[in-house]
Formats: structure tokens, sequence, C-alpha cells
């Protein structure tokens, strides 16, 4: 942690907005980590960073960091990204979301992002649970898991974010946890740079709620569960659907090129502005015309 | 020779709805996002090919609480931007135009307005949504809602919106009604350079003095662009000066009191409203939108039959303009209000009257236009 002073002082509002929101052991924390030291290994300056999040613990990210920072409503988040992006395509847009922020109250604008493939990279804090309202259950809370809205259970079947991703045509998906952060600290990296829709999905804790409800034990306990259900995508290819029953796969589940919207959308400026030349030619014209006919008359 | 005279060139029959996305091009916007819906689409329409021509963006949303998401953003990022709905994709839009109030996010946001409640008349004309445009989005707000009578005045009024948006820093909504957004006029559209164009002040100060939600003398701090230098947080949580969420009262008392002031300082510049014959009327009409038409011509021929009667267009809505009516009040004319709703409009007038004088209502809400008979006939009835 000591090599990490130099970027705390560089990208943290240290000054200005700590003690930070979130429960000592959240997740979130090692994510924000990650994302700033795949940040600075790429070489991005702060001031073209965009650093756009929605409504819960994950929607408190943006303000303790140093970039243009915007912290938009509940799972509206990609919206209001895809308007900065499409205003100015040479900010390097980031949005980061919890998992009932992206894939409930947000999960038509994630689908739909995705497929028009606007190129910037999306960061899905998967904890399982609704955290900042106390504990609600969300799209990803596993069946029969409880929370303070399924006391006897969930009866709802969990997204599986990542697969949803792909098939709503991210060029670039992966999944890490928090307890793979040299892992982590890679795929963020990697989604970044790719050119496209790119998304990373991070396994996080919630010991507060999810874990508390559940009798999954302390922050610890969780993230050993996420060191011992995560298998790497190589690995979990050889494996049986028995024997991946219970477990994740971790890595780069996805990497495909496709143009981008904004790619796209020049090929349509460009043909408007043939379309509308003749017309511009006629219109002078016929302007021209209408000097001769009035000098005429004079 | 002169009888032959050439029609002006530049004159064209055209819409409401196209003279709205003129407007905005000629405005400088140059980035919309949208979502189809009747009886608005064709400003989504005409945009979509009208901005790819001058560099601009149109993108068609999933829907139109994106579109609004949308169109914050492209604004924070220095692009003038735009949506258009109707009733139904409006109420969609309400949660991030308190946003746009709340981070004051200059953007234009365009309501032509159909029969409702729910899906109602989609192609039928209403002015059902003065109301919603003032308090549809939740918590104390001010709000800026213009109005149009004619293709003309979609025009310019689209440009007034625009204005207003980047001169308050404020969304400002544009209440167009299936009539006007519908109607083909001739008009003949202002040059570029016969456009007054405002555009939002930016910081000037080094970047680390820079306090994004600071007061000024005109209530409106300048506003920082993303990329531009000016790193610093926007959030709908209520801030401080810098932008940072507050809990302190002495911090939120503050902001949303300056929230108000900037628009309530500014009453003179934002209240826009056109007399007709008011000085020795005994009656006077208070009408806006389509409606404003039939008025006139319910004016002119009460006028014919020595009636003393006078016309008030109300071409801005919020903040309601008291100030023009209550000379009115003070002179003892009766004030006629005809609308396409059930007394939205008339309901402000009686606030503002508190009964000093007789305020008399038209209101509609089949689906049709008020016609100068009907409001005729309501002038008559008193006499």
């Amino acid at each position: 942690m000591i090599e990490d002073r130099p970027l705390i002082y560089k990208y943290l509002r240290h000054d200005k907005k700590f003690p930070h929101v979130w429960c000592g052991g959240c997740g979130i924390g090692i994510l924000l980590g990650s994302l700033i030291r795949a940040i600075d290994h790429i070489g991005y300056t702060k001031d073209e960073i965009v650093l756009v999040s929605g409504i819960g613990c994950s929607g408190r990210l943006p303000v303790y960091v140093d970039f243009n920072t915007l912290h938009t409503t509940h799972g509206r988040a990609l919206t209001f990204a895809t308007g900065v992006k499409l205003a100015k395509p040479e900010l390097k847009v980031i949005v980061v979301m919890g998992d009932g922020d992206a894939t409930a109250i947000g999960g038509n604008h994630f689908i739909h992002a995705a497929r028009r493939n606007i190129d910037l990279t999306a960061i899905i804090v998967n904890n399982s649970i609704y955290g900042m309202t106390g504990g609600q259950y969300s799209p990803t809370t596993p069946y029969g898991l409880r929370a303070t809205t399924a006391t006897y259970g969930s009866v709802e079947h969990s997204f599986n974010i990542s697969q949803l991703a792909v098939c709503a045509g991210a060029v670039f998906v992966a999944r890490g946890t928090v307890y793979h952060t040299r892992q982590l600290d890679q795929l963020i990296e990697k989604a970044l740079l790719k050119k496209g829709f790119s998304v990373v999905e991070v396994i996080s804790q919630c010991q507060t709620h999810f874990g508390r409800l559940n009798k999954l034990g302390n922050q610890v306990e969780m993230m050993k569960w996420q060191r011992d259900s995560a298998v790497p995508v190589e690995k979990a290819k050889s494996l049986s659907p028995e024997e991946m029953a219970g477990k994740f796969e971790i890595g780069v589940l996805v990497d495909r090129e496709a143009p981008t919207y904004h790619e796209e959308y020049a090929r349509i400026r460009q043909k408007a502005k043939e379309a509308m030349a003749p017309l511009l030619a006629e219109k002078e014209d016929k302007e021209e015309t209408d000097r001769r006919e009035v000098s005429d008359r004079h | 020779m002169d009888k032959m005279k050439k029609p002006d060139s530049r004159a064209k029959l055209m819409q409401g709805n196209e003279a709205c996305a003129e407007g905005a091009i000629g405005a400088g916007c140059r980035f919309f996002a949208g979502y189809p819906i009747t009886p608005a689409s064709e400003i989504a329409e005409q945009l979509s090919v009208r901005l790819p021509q001058v560099d601009g963006t149109f993108i068609q949303m999933e829907d139109e609480i994106a579109s609004m998401g949308a169109i914050i953003g492209a604004s924070l990022a220095g692009t003038k931007s735009m949506t258009a709905t109707s009733g139904p994709g409006f109420s969609l839009m309400q949660e991030n135009l308190g946003y746009a109030c709340v981070a004051e996010v200059p953007c234009v946001v365009v309501d032509v307005m159909r029969g409702g409640p729910s899906t109602g008349l989609p192609t039928n004309p209403s002015q059902g949504d003065v109301m919603q445009a003032r308090w549809g989005t939740h918590g104390d707000h001010p709000i800026i809602a213009l109005s149009a009578s004619s293709v003309l005045e979609c025009f310019t009024m689209t440009v007034k919106a625009f204005n207003f948006a980047e001169r308050y820093r404020t969304p400002v909504i544009l209440l167009l009604d299936e009539v006007v957004a519908h109607m083909r006029e001739k008009v003949i559209l202002p040059g570029p350079k016969e456009v007054e164009v405002i555009d939002r002040v930016k910081p000037s100060v080094p970047p680390e003095w820079y306090l994004p939600y600071e007061d000024t003398s005109y209530g409106v701090p300048p506003m920082g662009i993303f990329g531009e230098g000016y790193r610093y947080h926007v959030t709908g949580l209520i801030h401080d000066i810098r932008g940072f969420p507050t809990l302190r009262q002495d911090e939120i008392e503050p902001f949303l009191a300056r929230l108000f002031r900037k628009i309530s300082t500014h009453f003179e510049d934002i209240q826009l409203v056109e007399r007709y014959q008011i000085e020795d009327a005994d009656l006077v009409i208070i009408a806006y939108g389509c409606v404003a038409r039939s008025a006139h011509r319910a004016m002119v021929e009460a006028r014919a039959q020595g009636l003393k009667v006078g016309l008030l267009k109300l071409t801005t809505l919020w903040p309601f303009p008291r100030r023009s009516i209550e000379p009115l009040i003070k002179a003892g004319k009766t004030l006629l209000v005809p609308e396409m709703n059930m007394g939205q409009v008339s309901r402000e007038v009686r606030r503002v009257n508190e009964g000093m004088t007789p305020v008399l209502t038209v209101n509609k809400i089949d689906g049709t236009i008020i016609s100068p008979k009907e409001i005729l006939a309501k002038i008559k009835e008193e006499r």
C-alpha cells in the first residue's frame, strides 16, 4: 500500500471529501484503488476523464476523485454518459454502477448502450444487494437467499450481468473480484483501452447487509468465498457444469471488434453533407437569380 | 412592374414542429436525444436530417428518461442540447428535469401537448400540461416555461428557450400544442445573422480558484465544461458552492434560495407577454398557445360589435407573468381566460386577482380547439 501513497495524493480529493461514506470492509474502495492504478498506468490526464455514477453505494465513488465527476440519477448513469461521450468524443468516459443500478432500474439503458456500442467503460460493482437503502434484494441476489425485502428467501432468479452484457453486444466483457486485486487492475486497464462498449463486472461483498442477513460471515469470510468460488476462464472450460455449480468464471469473457456509435455517426454526417451540397448550390443559384431580377427591375 | 413583385424566396410553407427544429439549429443546438411520440415526432425527424449536416448529433434513445439524461450529459460536455416529447414522455422526463434544475444544466425540453391524462388523445390538441411544466418534478424549484401560438413563434420561442437556458443555467420547457405543432403556415424565418444567440458564461478564473456553484451578482455561476480544465463534481444531491454534497443548513438554504433568486430577479427579462388593445378595454382575454389566435379573432369581432375587448397573450407561462396582469386588475377590468384544460392558468389568474375583479373562463377538454365564436359567446353573455 505504501507505493499507492503518491496515487492517493495525485487522484483523491483528499483535502476535501474524506472520510468516505462506505462501511469498513466494503469492496468499493478496493475497486476504486484498482481503477486509479489502471488510469495512472495508462497515463490519462485528469482533465480527459469523466467519471459517471448512478445512485447507491457505488454512486458515491466519483465524489472522492479529482476528475470531471458526474453523479447522476438512479439507473440513468449510462444515459448521461452517452450524452457526454457523443458531445465530446475525445473525453474518456467511465461509468461506475451497482448491480441494482445497472440491471434493475437501469437495465434498459444498459442493454441499449451495449447494443449501440457507445465508446465507454461500464464498471458494475455486484454485491448482490441494495446496500445504501438497507439490504433489499436486487436482480443479482441468488435464489433462496435473504434480504430485508426477502425475509423468507428470494423467489426470483438472478441475472448473470456479464452474460447479459455479452448478449447485448458489448465488445469487451470481463469479470473480476475485489479479492483478485492484481487481476482486477489488469481487467480494468484492458477495458479502458478497448475501443467500444466495455464492461467489467466486479464481484464484491456487502458484509453489512448481504453477509449479515445470510450469515456469510464478515468481510474476510466473504472475500475467502470469492477466492474459493472464482474459476479462471481458461480453467472453467475444462470443468463440467456439475463442477462449476456454485462457482463463477473470472477473467476476460469476450473481446471482439465492432465499429463504435461515434464512428458510424461520422459516416452519417458525411452522407448528410453530401445530400445537402446540391441543395445548397441550387439555393445559391436561386438567390443569384433573385438578385439579378431585382437589379433588372431598378 | 411593382404589381408583379416576385414573392420573397425565403418564404416557406412550414409546420410548427419543423420551425421548432429550425429554431434549435438557429440557436446553436447541436445535440438532440429523443423518443418517437405523437404529436412531437416531426421535431426528431427534422433534426435527424439537419443535425448531421451541421456536425451535430442526433440519437434516438430507448425511452424519454434516457433522452433527458443524454441531453444533460451533452450540455455538461459543452453542447447545446434539446429533446422533444408529448405528455406521456414528459411525465417520464420529470426526474431528470429536476436534476437539470438542481445541477443547473442548460437544456431545452419541448412538450407538444396532447389530450391527457395517460395515453389520452395522441392526435388531438390540449393545454393540459401547464401545471406539469411547473410542478412535474418533485421538490421546490423554479422553472421557465414558454409557449407559442404560430409557426413563426415555434421558431422564435425555441431560440428564446435556448437563450434563457444558457443565460440562467436552467432547463427551459417549451409548451407547444398539437395545433401549432402540426399547423402549416407561410413563414419567413430569420437568417442566421438575424437571430440573437446567447451562450453560457464560462469561468475565467484559474481552475484552482473555480467554485462551480458560487453565488454571483447575477445569481448564475459561470459554467465549467467537462474536458476544459475545470474539474468539478456535478450531482443531484444538494451541494455546497464547490459542488460537493452537503447536509449543512447554512449551505442548503442559501443554495436553494439562489436557485429561486436567479429567476425571480430577472422577471423583467423572462416574462414575455403581448398586449392588444388593452388600454380602453373593459374586458381582457388572457390566452396562450393556439387559443390566443381564437382569442385575437374574438377580440376583433367583439370590437366590430362595439364591445371594448382587449387581449393579453402570455408567451411566458412560468414564472407566471403576474406583473402584467396586476395592472389589469387594478384598473378593474374583467378577465376572461379561455384554455384547453379545466383551468390551469385561470387558477393562477385568480390567485393573482384575489377576488378583486371577475375572472371568467372558457374551458374545453374534448380534444378540439376553442373557437372565436365560443369566446365571443362568453363575452356577450357578460354584457
